[in-house]
């Protein structure tokens, strides 16, 4: 019972069980943080709005992206992913979701940022429902801690609108 | 060599009640393993409720080695998730993040597109040719929580199987030479 083999065993286990342990309170302690992240999104033009030869609607815009996520960042942070998105009703589909930028923010210190950018994907339809079209702009944020849960929120802006006609 | 010579004296003098009862308690353990493993998979909701990530596409967030935790609801599928999916035809799941969804009204179906974080472009080079967007079907399960570093004893032995033999004659000769 007192062999090399055996302490070693039990001295393994003690401390893995101990590692499991401190990871799930460390992500347990992510509940407790205050978080009041703010943002704000301008359109700042409609670089175009055409509908393709494969028959759906596509824009590209241009965006001034203001937000402030330091709230977000707890110890056990590791970084915090952002993503715009627009969404929309069509008649074919309940809910539309297109991401149009997205960030890595791998510190507290950029998390207070001002963009101004064009869209970094391609923001097309399934079909050709955007003219005219209302949408939300929402910030979606996807916290990635250093060791446990995930936590994922957004910020919906209403009020957006495409152009009535193609330009 | 007078370990060797140990051995080889304990093996001779196993008794077959005790040999027996130690298969019954190896069995008992692997049973319980089995038995834990398969209640997870039905409160998360997926196949498998443990994934070992493969691929540095979701760097900096997951490195290679990183194990995800998932779960599978029946809600739909959303931007932002980080899912897991099956390419018909592969085998290997892929972890990368919604960036497009759009459901169906009729339906209810959701139509998904994805993209790993530290890819630039999005993944429809990996899906099956004629195929633009995921469904359902073909999703696991969304990624809820994540542990570093853990994942790395599966792609050892993985990559290298020898290392998964040596391991498990290890421990086999372990149970076996044990006095109790």
């Amino acid at each position: 019972m007192h062999s090399f083999g055996y302490r070693a065993n039990a001295l393994l286990t003690f401390a893995v069980t101990i590692l499991a342990f401190i990871c799930a309170i460390a992500s347990f302690s992510d509940n407790f943080s205050n978080q009041a992240p703010s943002a704000q999104i301008q359109i700042l033009n409609i670089n175009w709005f055409q509908k393709q030869p494969h028959g759906n609607d596509e824009v590209s815009l241009t965006m001034n992206i203001t937000a402030d996520l330091q709230s977000l960042f707890t110890w056990n942070t590791k970084q915090v992913f952002a993503f715009v998105a627009a969404e929309y009703e069509t008649s074919k589909n309940t809910l539309n979701q297109v991401s149009l930028w997205d960030a890595i923010i791998p510190e507290k210190e950029e998390a207070n940022f001002w963009i101004q950018i064009s869209n970094k994907y391609r923001f097309i339809d399934q079909g050709h429902n955007l003219r005219g079209k209302d949408f939300n702009l929402t910030l979606h944020w996807h916290v990635m801690p250093k060791t446990g849960k995930m936590f994922a929120d957004k910020i919906v802006m209403s009020g957006y609108r495409l152009p009535n006609a193609y330009r | 060599m007078g370990w060797i010579g140990e051995t080889v004296d304990s093996i001779k003098s196993i008794k077959i009640r005790q040999l027996l009862t130690q298969a019954v308690t190896l069995g008992m353990i692997v049973t319980s393993a089995l038995i834990i493993w398969k209640a997870l998979m039905c409160v998360t909701g997926t196949e498998s409720p443990v994934v070992v990530v493969l691929s540095g596409s979701m760097e900096p967030g997951f490195q290679r080695g990183d194990i995800l935790f998932l779960r599978m609801t029946k809600e739909p599928i959303r931007t932002g998730e980080i899912v897991v999916f099956n390419i018909d035809g592969r085998d290997i799941p892929i972890v990368h993040r919604a960036i497009e969804v759009h459901e169906r009204k009729t339906t209810g179906e959701v139509d998904v597109l994805t993209k790993g974080d530290n890819n630039d472009v999005d993944d429809i080079g990996l899906y099956a040719d004629g195929q633009m967007w995921l469904h359902r079907h073909h999703i696991m399960g969304r990624a809820v929580g994540f542990l570093p570093y853990v994942g790395w004893v599966t792609i050892i032995m993985t990559e290298k199987p020898i290392i998964k033999y040596i391991l498990i004659g290890a421990l086999g000769l372990l149970v076996i030479t044990s006095k109790d």
